[in-house]
């Protein structure tokens, strides 16, 4: 029986669970023996210019080794485009917690007291905090550029008379929040420049894409970097490749030609670790009474935050997943990208799709209330049916597969929809001060998005007849190794102990993409399942060598790991006895698996939310969903995924926000304000299963690091709005917190 | 100042500077790196370690006001032969951690929640982890590996 | 992050602790569980050149009846009020309210001397010795005195201890009336209270509605002239100039206000 599709706990647990992992900060080896710790200082101000540094006091504070600014930074590795961002700020901040500094100790302790002495001389500037400021263009932020506009797109139908034959037409400003990533380890690197080579170990997702990074930054061959990426906590897509601080920690040990090491702390990561999301949405849907949609448009003002990271990219993303999983054909999306004075944005899971989906549901829903229809029905008289994949949509995607109608029908009825409106209809008219509300949501999404780039696997079988992968995805909690290790035994017989898994480290896997867009078992795994094909091929020759006969008649007993003539145990052969057939060049495979295209998971989440209409506090209590990434090969690892996946759209709708006052400065700059979800915040899952496999892997996987969040944070956004509909609430902004919620009562009985 | 700590029934000393968190000194001078820092605000658990037989937050404790005491981390908490304690065992069997890093907090906070009430309630075990963040598994494993590892704790081995 | 150096002491006797404060003079904080103390000094936003460890006075740590009051000492845990068994039967707002600060670790460490005497008006036991009427006493150089709990709480991080002066025991009469209550609201339950109401018969008293915690006098007045709780509740507000932060504004927190004293006064009148 194959081992796919079991429920296997994970073989990285024990060492988790017993000594630890192995963080940056954790590393305790002789390369790194008397490396320095680096400390930042960073900007306390949005936006200024720097009108003079004097680190004297601080260089004299016994400890200090060296106070690096950008005067240290050679003029090559300056940016050489107008938004481009520099290592340390070059005359003019723009985010609070941007680097200004760099500090180096010999101990851990005097890295603080001696930033505290470093005098930086600031002459403010016109903050622009909202994408609201940065559109009118009264200030700029790189004055060179001559506008705040990092980018812009289309994508769709442009034409207005799309909405003029629509009976009905709504038409809203909605905010999709800016939130922190928190993965719980923080950024940290450490770096060692030593004969002529640059080691960083680095808390990324990508190690190669982080070495082609630093190598390209600092002027250095990629030969001459070798990025290792050891346990990495967390990573959420806001540790993709490597960022502007622990580039600056690299440069900063092949400047002093020494080691270097850097952990920051939480406030730092705050304020400096990228931020996701962060979209004004204006969206316009048409339709007719009888619930059919017909056009619907979303313009979308990406905030960049102070330089355009990712941030434009992301919404070409949420562009192209606009009308998700409903059949518009007048649909259209465009986007504007702007930089604002606040912490830069890039990706955080789902980066770009939650933000379309959450924008189209909350689109259903304002249609579905203003014709007067249950939100369910007109969702269902929408979607796009089961019969249409591969279907292109308006707006340029191809989804692969699907059934919609199947994923909604299955949440509703597990949920036992009618039954919660009939408690919902009890508790109003009872006028219970605690009401009911239901939201629902449909989402699609695409993963492996850059389906063509691929990813590596190198699998050999060592001399003792185990195996090793060199696998270009990079884990940080998703059980690659244990995924991994059952993809080769499922294809070899090899048992899954006997598997290695080894990744993020550049000199033993040189070209990989690594992890984010939930491209991993997709593209990763099924780079291992195609290595795994190619050693058992080369493996058949082998042992119809050593058996003397032909290949055709030899099988692999999958079940012991066994070469033999077929239905003759007494030829058998072991991986081991193979392996050493090999002769010289060993048993083994180097591939790259790229996909025809990227993959389409969907799914329907079904929220109930309790709300206090007296206080406003929202309360999840139940959800349940169907989230279908096509084939399953580890249910624990999937429902992991899904869980935390859930946690994270919860958390967006109803708790989490970072926040800016007006001049810029965060109020949201520790864990005690920054309401990241806790255990009680938050219900046990109810997951539901269903499986439509691809057609574009030969494992029939799509992604599922990020389906959790994408659907679940507009059903519990939805779920806050239903509870208080009755109260002619028709719309909250996320995050709905008390405020907010009681806020919206408040504004609805106002206008009653 | 010289600080010894009874760390996983192993006295450490170490001279170390008076503003020294016992986290730092976990770390430093025990060399013990499971237990991790997380935030600066005692407020994500990660450095949760037992203090005298309860959980605590190392972060948020000096070196100096627990000199003489008894500490048991993460590494101290499998028997001497090597077998997990139930919660560990539990963690591993319903897929509680993810990537690992609020592990060590969430495990010790998870030992002295059942130490205190050796047979909660859902909304209990989630009441007794407010402390402790997760960003991976949106805490529904964590929840069952506790109530589970309640559960063998109950039935005689 | 790590607090900016200082020098520690840790002292043995109550005496030697106030011995020790008078050395170091002003810049000398005392260290209870230090769960207040210590998130500042590491955000360096409390800045002491001299703490003086009072965790090891166990001679401070208990919860006794002493027939006309409940005596606690100061430096008994949060922990240790939620589980206590006499104050449960005694006094079960302040055992509820213990049980209600911060998360189980904070408890473990923290001390109700520790809370009063940081005088946050976010904190939960402030408002909750009010609400009971509570006696506190204090020692310092001059000897040992009575402080009550309406005259304890002067203004924001202000309490009315003298520099050097310890807290060292609080002092809980047998409430006239049984019925309690402790209405917390926040956003999250680790979350310092959005605003927050401890009742103890017709006692009320409000965390985070300024810069001190408070007596809802407004609503005592109007219950004493007469008004049922939920007119009396109404008042809850009254004379009150909350703080604006990212989770309130000021009039939320006076809404809330009104909303929790009506809860609190009906969930304490069931009681009584």
């Amino acid at each position: 029986m194959s081992i796919l599709g079991t429920r296997v706990v994970r073989t990285e647990d024990p060492r988790l669970l017993t000594v630890g992992g192995v963080y940056v900060d954790d590393l305790a080896i002789p390369e790194l023996d008397g490396a320095v710790r680096a400390t930042f200082i960073r900007s306390p101000v949005a936006h200024a210019a720097i009108t003079g540094i004097d680190a004297d006091a601080a260089r004299r504070l016994p400890g200090v080794v060296a106070v690096l600014t950008a005067a240290d930074i050679a003029e090559a590795m300056r940016p050489d485009k107008p938004m481009a961002e520099p290592l340390l700020a070059i005359d003019r901040v723009r985010y609070v917690g941007e680097p200004v500094a760099l500090v180096l100790t010999d101990g851990t302790c005097q890295g603080e007291d001696a930033a505290e002495l470093v005098a930086v001389e600031y002459e403010p500037l016109a903050p622009v905090v909202t994408v609201a400021d940065a559109l009118l263009a009264k200030t700029l932020l790189f004055p060179a550029a001559g506008t705040n506009i990092a980018g812009t797109g289309t994508a769709g139908r442009a034409d207005p008379d799309r909405f003029g034959g629509c009976e009905v037409v709504v038409e809203r400003t909605i905010v999709n929040q800016r939130v922190a990533p928190v993965p719980l380890e923080v950024r940290a690197t450490a770096a060692r420049w030593s004969d002529g080579r640059l080691t960083v170990w680095a808390s990324t997702q990508n190690a190669q894409l982080a070495r082609d990074t630093i190598a390209r930054r600092l002027g250095l061959d990629k030969s001459a970097v070798r990025v290792i990426a050891p346990d990495v906590g967390g990573g959420f897509g806001a540790k993709v490749g490597i960022d502007r601080d622990a580039l600056t920690v690299a440069w900063a040990a092949y400047h002093t030609r020494g080691s270097v090491r850097w952990a920051e702390t939480r406030s730092e990561n705050l304020s400096g670790m990228v931020h996701g999301r962060g979209q004004r949405q204006t969206i316009r849907i048409g339709g007719h009474r009888d619930g059919r949609v017909i056009a619907y448009q979303l313009s979308i003002v990406q905030d960049c935050g102070a330089y355009p990271r990712s941030g434009a990219f992301l919404a070409s993303l949420t562009q192209l997943m606009a009308s998700g999983v409903y059949d518009i054909p007048g649909c259209g999306a465009d986007y504007q990208a702007v930089v604002t004075t606040t912490t830069p944005i890039a990706a955080y899971r789902g980066a770009g799709r939650p933000e379309a989906t959450a924008a189209i549901e909350r689109a259903m829903d304002l249609f579905a209330g203003q014709i007067g229809m249950d939100p369910v029905e007109v969702r269902r008289r929408n979607l796009v049916p089961a019969q249409a994949f591969p279907y292109r949509t308006a707006t340029g995607a191809v989804y692969d597969t699907g059934d919609y109608a199947s994923a909604l029908a299955t949440v509703l009825a597990g949920a036992g929809y009618e039954d919660l409106r009939a408690e919902q209809a009890r508790r109003r008219e009872r006028g219970d001060v605690v009401c009911v509300g239901i939201g629902v949501s449909c989402y699609v999404e695409i993963t492996a998005a850059d389906a063509a780039s691929g990813e590596t696997a190198r699998l050999a079988i060592d001399g003792d007849g185990s195996a090793t992968v060199y696998t270009g995805s990079s884990a940080h909690g998703q059980g690659h190794a244990t995924a991994w290790a059952m993809l080769v035994q499922d294809e070899l017989g090899i048992p899954m102990e006997r598997v290695t898994v080894i990744h993020g480290d550049t000199d033993a896997i040189p070209e990989a993409v690594g992890t984010y867009g939930s491209r991993s078992l997709q593209l990763g795994g099924a780079a291992v399942h195609k290595a795994a094909s190619q050693v058992r091929d080369k493996a058949r020759q082998i042992a119809a060598q050593l058996i003397e006969a032909s290949e055709a008649d030899l099988e692999l007993d999958r079940d012991h790991g066994f070469w033999q003539v077929r239905g003759d145990p007494t030829t058998a052969l072991t991986w081991a006895q193979v392996a050493a057939g090999a002769g010289e060049d060993g048993l083994e495979a180097d591939v790259r698996f790229t996909a025809p295209q990227p993959t389409f998971p969907f799914g329907a989440h079904l929220a109930v939310v309790e709300v206090d209409t007296e206080t406003g506090k929202a309360r999840l209590v139940r959800h349940v969903t169907v989230d279908d990434a096509g084939v399953i090969v580890n249910p624990v690892l999937a429902e992991g995924q899904r869980h935390g996946g859930i946690a994270q759209g919860a958390a967006q709708a109803l708790l989490e926000e970072v926040r800016f006052d007006a001049d810029g400065n965060p109020q949201t700059a520790t864990l005690a304000d920054y309401a990241a979800v806790t255990a009680p915040d938050l219900p046990s899952f109810e997951l539901l299963d269903s499986v439509t496999p691809t057609t574009v892997n030969p494992l029939g996987v799509k992604g599922i690091g990020e389906a959790g969040t994408i659907g679940a944070m507009p059903a519990v956004q939805s779920a806050v709005i239903d509870a208080v509909a009755h109260l002619g609430v028709t719309h909250i902004d996320m995050p709905a917190t008390p405020q907010h919620v009681w806020a919206a009562i408040n504004e609805a009985r106002a206008a009653r | 100042m010289n600080v010894t700590i009874t760390v996983n029934g192993t006295p450490i000393t170490a001279d170390v500077a008076d503003r020294t968190l016992l986290v730092q000194f976990l770390r430093e001078a025990g060399g013990l790196t499971a237990t991790n820092v997380g935030c600066d605000t005692t407020s994500c658990g990660a450095c949760t370690v037992l203090l005298d037989g309860e959980s605590v937050k190392s972060c948020t404790v000096l070196a100096a006001q627990v000199d003489g005491s008894a500490v048991t981390t993460l590494e101290g908490l499998a028997s001497p032969d090597g077998q997990m304690h139930p919660v560990q065992r539990a963690f591993h069997a319903e897929h509680a951690l993810q990537c690992g890093f609020c592990t060590p907090g969430m495990v010790m906070a998870a030992v002295s929640l059942l130490a205190e009430n050796p047979d909660p309630t859902q909304d209990e075990v989630r009441a007794g982890l407010e402390g402790n963040l997760c960003r991976g598994t949106g805490y529904h494993h964590i929840v069952r590996a506790v109530l589970a590892a309640a559960r063998a704790g109950r039935e005689p081995a | 992050m790590i607090p900016a150096p200082f020098t520690y002491r840790r002292a043995g006797t109550v005496a030697e602790a106030l011995e020790m404060a008078a050395e170091s003079g002003e810049d000398a904080k005392y260290l209870a569980g230090g769960h207040s103390l210590l998130p500042l000094m590491k955000l360096r936003l409390a800045v002491p050149e001299v703490l003086i460890d009072i965790g090891r006075l166990r001679e401070a740590a208990y919860v006794r009846d002493e027939g006309g009051h409940i005596a606690i000492g100061a430096l008994t845990r949060h922990h240790d009020l939620a589980t206590s068994g006499l104050l449960a039967s005694r006094v079960p707002l302040l055992a509820y309210a213990a049980g209600c600060v911060g998360d189980p670790q904070v408890r473990h460490r923290g001390t109700i001397g520790g809370s009063l005497a940081h005088g946050d008006p976010a904190a939960d036991l402030p408002a909750v010795i009010l609400a009971l009427d509570a006696t506190l006493v204090a020692q310092g150089p001059g000897g040992t005195r009575e402080i009550a709990a309406a005259d304890f709480f002067q203004g924001l991080y202000e309490t009315a201890l003298a520099p050097g002066e310890l807290l060292t025991e609080i002092r809980v009469k047998r409430p006239e009336s049984a019925g309690w209550s402790f209405q917390k609201f926040t956003k999250r339950a680790i979350d310092w209270a959005i605003v927050g109401v401890a009742a103890q018969g017709d006692r009320v008293a409000l965390v985070n509605m300024g810069m001190t915690p408070m007596r809802a006098v407004a609503v005592e007045q109007a219950l004493a002239a007469g008004l049922a709780p939920e007119q009396a509740a109404s008042h809850a507000a009254d004379g009150t100039s909350p703080p604006e932060d990212i989770n309130a504004t000021a009039a939320y927190r006076q809404h809330l206000a009104r909303v929790l004293v009506g809860r609190a006064l009906a969930q304490a009148r069931a009681r009584g």
